[in-house]
């Protein structure tokens, strides 16, 4: 334990040693600092003759900003590892807090060393490199298949929910600032328009603050995807109404045709957007399709094209977060079937990072924008801004699904309302908005700011630190942890299949028919063209199966050799029990000789010591082949020797593993172009290496291990028994030919795994390829 | 148990009426005129489906070979949405009904069990008209997915011990959280005003 209050200490002083580098940092006099360079003033010299060489120089200039930027990024890092060191802060803030209390902090230091404070929430630092990590983030790893389902729920609350709040928010405070204060008052002097466009600000629900306050209280899929969405969707009202009023408030009159023109650019913003987005991805799916060659640049590829729409969106005042997502989406289901398992990895990781960094400095400059203002509180403003959005909101909520739920066959309850309204969370886009407004059109700006500031402040603390204890006190359903299985995979497919079966019975063009037309357009035009090669013809079914098999020998592997059920469920039922039992041929009669728990032990241990040597000793430094030449010595029978242990995890396995499919299928070719470009021969099996050889006759009892001949030659009737043990008796010899593609497939997930730093267990927001 | 209004059995008549060419029963030939279905790959289910006598609440075993009105709509009745006030019990029994209505799909000998042979059946099926017929595929997701069905519902065999196949009470076991009595629903039999209870 004292370790780890030292550690934490250690930590938090390199914060503070940071934050004070950060302030002195922003000084904009050069530093001529006496602690670091007293050897140049030993060897330099400042006069103006005869100046000797500089052995050592500072020079700070150069580096400033570059060296700015590293040190708030490292800053908001570093706290984020501290507070997860902390035993149980994380379980009662959410870190969207924390992270926020840190900038004030921060704030408050650079102010108290008597600097001013940098304006580090700049709109365009935060719209154009900010934001758009996170929604890429979520638009890349949307859930098509609920987001589609419910998406006229979530529009409903997108459009409509924002608007009511708008129009509810800033109406009534025009209200009461010119009722219910004195004409000589600053307030009285805010316009209708300006009112609501501080509406039309305040009224949208942040994605950022939504993201980050609910990914710590896992609720159920369905308020998850209804709230979430509603936060990406809403950009599109929320940039229409912005730019429409602002327009208004400059101009000062409105009409009934700039009225309807604001309905009219809604749409264009909306499905402009959209378009932009899918344009964007088609043409990031097609470029997807030639990278074989060059699997480096792939995820570039996907970030550039994802960046370029939204930056292109934004050019013409179109919704640039629609963009944004429209893109990820598009492009997911083509662009992973075309690019290397490392890639995938890649993208994901790179996206999980970015948006993460992004979401701290967010909220941290949050903090450090409060402390550097400027501000102007106004008690009546605040509080009554405060109150309504809160009214509005539940008002919002409640009638919107009363009406919502005539049309839902999964009714909202009371329950999942009152989620919805309570996880609507302000955030940083507000803020910005507000920061762009011009001072000139809108004096009342540092009014509305802090105003802004304070609904910000009191939805992500007060409303984000009690949900958590809500969600359990209403016992809200969670999210469901438990794997996908194939029984539910088949039967989702079946279901799809009988549906749109049963509807063209009726004759009725439901839903499901059109979206069985769209999957047939989509696996008969498109995919040809998005997605190389024979990829493109692999059902999803299969795809299915094969990702989740790989998924588990890649969990067999990295659980270093242990005879370990994979399966969720702890069973001893094994293939032997449900295969047909043939009449006619009696069962096979096998002496198992007994081994010791020692020989059994030492089989282990040399098991996993080989597979730990080879990690250590993979070797790829060269950016062109990132996977360790195969025909570099020695490697190759370390290869073997793993290729033979896997065949015996497999027997092992009581899971089914499907027989090697052929050499040139689509998983093939993708396993071997992915692990490595040079692996398309591989050596023939040599025949020294120690075999074991493990029957399948119960994966409990230790007992069943059968250690052939541990230094003699594989013996090749060990070939037929070799099989793989869901194959019937009846079924022709054709036992060479897969135990061959067997090693080969072996050798190249082998390869795959241990080349590849692993995904994580608990990996699983992406669903099946296709939606 | 299953209550379709006025509106719905109108609407389903003059489809009855457009499918027989204004016969008063419909036979599998009928069905095979329907175009759109060409494209599904478990048509032939589909259709043996509306002439199976299980699926005619009358205890009934086996197939007909051709089906009136009643029989039509009865069938029919298995994708109605659940009505809004339901109590645990009638959500249960519905959940039963529908799960019963796909379990009747896949066996297809009338046993009461879906062997091996008959679900590696439903999966082929699947995956035909997919292009690339990998039977050797289906038979191991088939085989995947018999095992996971054992290991939940029976959990302990010995090694000699043989899994006949999935009963009904697996089947409803095994697909407990697909909340099924919200998914297996046709929208246009959602019209709630006035119900006749059949």
């Amino acid at each position: 334990k004292g370790k780890k209050t030292l550690f934490q200490h250690l930590v938090f002083l390199e914060g503070s040693v940071f934050t004070v580098a950060v302030a002195s940092s922003d000084q904009h006099s050069p530093i001529t600092a006496h602690s670091g360079s007293h050897k140049a003033t030993d060897h330099g010299s400042h006069n103006n003759t005869g100046k000797a060489f500089p052995v050592l120089d500072l020079n700070y200039e150069n580096v400033r900003v570059p060296f700015e930027i590293s040190l708030w990024v490292l800053l908001a890092s570093l706290m984020k590892l501290g507070f997860h060191l902390v035993p149980h802060l994380s379980n009662i803030v959410p870190e969207s807090c924390l992270l926020i209390v840190v900038g004030l902090l921060v704030g408050g230091i650079i102010r108290g060393t008597g600097e001013t404070v940098p304006p580090v929430l700049d709109s365009k630092l935060f719209f154009y490199i900010l934001l758009p990590p996170i929604i890429l983030d979520a638009g890349y790893f949307l859930p098509i298949r609920p987001f589609m389902e419910n998406l006229g729920t979530i529009l409903i609350f997108a459009v409509v929910g924002t608007l009511w709040n708008a129009f509810f928010v800033g109406g009534l405070l025009y209200g009461v600032c010119q009722i219910g204060t004195e004409s000589s008052s600053i307030l009285s002097r805010i316009g209708l328009l300006q009112c609501l466009l501080f509406g039309s600000i305040i009224s949208a629900v942040d994605p950022v603050a939504v993201l980050a306050v609910f990914e710590e209280i896992h609720i159920n899929e369905l308020l998850h995807i209804l709230v979430f969405g509603e936060s990406l969707l809403n950009d599109a009202v929320t940039v229409v109404l912005y730019h429409l009023f602002e327009e208004f408030s400059g101009i000062g009159s409105v009409t009934l045709l700039k009225g309807f023109l604001g309905v009219i650019s809604f749409f264009v913003v909306a499905l402009g957007g959209v378009l932009v987005g899918v344009l964007y991805g088609i043409l990031a799916a097609f470029t997807s399709r030639f990278t074989s060659h060059t699997r480096v640049i792939e995820p570039l590829f996907v970030f550039l094209y994802s960046y370029m729409a939204y930056l292109s969106a934004e050019i013409f005042h179109l919704s640039g977060i629609m963009a944004l997502i429209a893109c990820g989406a598009v492009m997911r289901p083509y662009v992973e079937a075309n690019i290397s398992h490392k890639s995938h990895t890649t993208i994901k990781y790179f996206l999980k990072m970015w948006s993460s960094v992004s979401e701290t400095l967010i909220f941290i400059f949050l903090g450090v924008a409060t402390v550097a203002g400027p501000h102007d509180w106004n008690w009546t403003f605040v509080t009554v801004t405060v109150i309504l959005c809160l009214v509005a909101r539940v008002i919002g909520v409640v009638g919107l699904t009363f009406i919502i739920n005539k049309f839902r066959i999964v009714k909202l309850t009371t329950k999942d309302q009152f989620i919805i309204a309570y996880g609507g969370l302000r955030g940083a886009i507000a803020f910005s908005l507000g920061f762009l407004l011009n001072k000139e059109h809108f004096p009342e700006r540092e009014i509305f700011l802090t105003a802004i500031i304070t609904v910000i402040f009191f939805t992500v603390f007060v409303q984000g630190m009690t949900i958590k204890p809500l969600v359990e006190l209403l016992a809200v359903k969670k999210k469901q942890e438990a794997k996908r299985s194939i029984n539910e995979e088949i039967h989702t497919q079946f279901l799809d299949h009988l549906l749109t079966g049963i509807e063209d019975i009726c004759g009725h063009y439901g839903h499901h028919h059109w979206k069985d037309k769209l999957n047939r357009f989509n696996k008969k035009y498109v995919k040809k063209c998005l997605i190389a090669g024979e990829r493109s013809k692999e059902p999803q079914l299969i795809a299915f199966y094969h990702k989740m098999e790989m998924k588990q020998a890649i969990q067999l592997v990295e659980s270093g050799g242990g005879i370990k059920m994979p399966s969720a469920v702890p069973s001893t039922v094994s293939m032997q029990n449900i295969q047909p039992r043939p009449s006619t041929k009696p069962a096979p009669e096998r002496a198992i000789p007994q081994l010791s728990k020692n020989k059994e032990e030492e089989i282990r241990k040399i098991l996993r010591t080989n597979l730990q040597r080879t990690r250590q000793r993979l070797r790829s430094y060269n950016r062109h082949t990132l996977v360790a030449d195969p025909y570099e010595d020695g490697l190759s029978d370390l290869f073997l020797k793993k290729q033979k242990m896997f065949q015996i995890e497999k027997k092992m396995n009581t899971y089914l593993t499907v027989p090697a499919p052929p050499p040139d299928s689509p998983t093939m070719c993708r396993a071997r172009l992915a692990s490595d470009p040079q692996a398309y021969s591989i050596k023939p099996a040599s025949n020294k290496v120690p075999m074991i050889q493990v029957d399948l006759a119960s994966p409990q009892s230790p007992d069943s291990v059968n250690l052939l001949d541990e230094f003699g030659q594989a013996n090749q009737q060990e070939e037929e028994e070799q099989g793989l043990m869901m194959k019937p008796p009846s079924r022709p010899r054709e036992a060479k030919k897969p135990s061959e593609e067997d090693e080969a497939k072996d050798q190249q997930r082998l390869m795959r795994c241990l080349s590849d730093p692993g995904p994580s267990a608990d990996e699983d927001e992406d669903g099946a390829f296709l939606p | 148990m299953q209550c379709i209004s006025f509106e719905q059995i109108g609407v389903l008549h003059k489809r009855f009426k457009q499918l027989s060419h204004n016969e008063e029963t419909l036979r599998r030939d009928h069905f095979n005129e329907i175009d759109d279905l060409a494209f599904n790959p478990i048509r032939a289910q589909i259709i043996e489906a509306f002439f199976d006598r299980r699926n005619f609440h009358q205890n009934g075993e086996g197939k007909v070979q051709e089906i009136g009105f009643e029989e039509f709509v009865v069938v029919m009745s298995h994708f109605r949405p659940p009505s809004a006030h339901m109590t645990e019990e009638q959500r249960g029994k519905t959940r039963r009904e529908k799960l019963r209505f796909l379990f009747n799909m896949h066996d297809t000998d009338n046993d009461g069990i879906i062997t091996l042979e008959e679900y590696r059946h439903v999966v082929e099926e699947l995956l035909s008209r997919s292009g690339t017929l990998e039977k050797e595929t289906a038979k191991c997701i088939a085989d995947a997915a018999m095992l996971e069905v054992a290991s939940i519902s029976v959990g302990h065999m010995e090694p000699d011990e043989f899994y006949e196949g999935i009963t009904f009470e697996h089947f409803l076991k095994l697909l407990e959280r697909f909340e099924i009595e919200s998914r297996m629903i046709i929208r246009f039999l959602n019209m709630d005003t006035t119900t006749l209870c059949k």
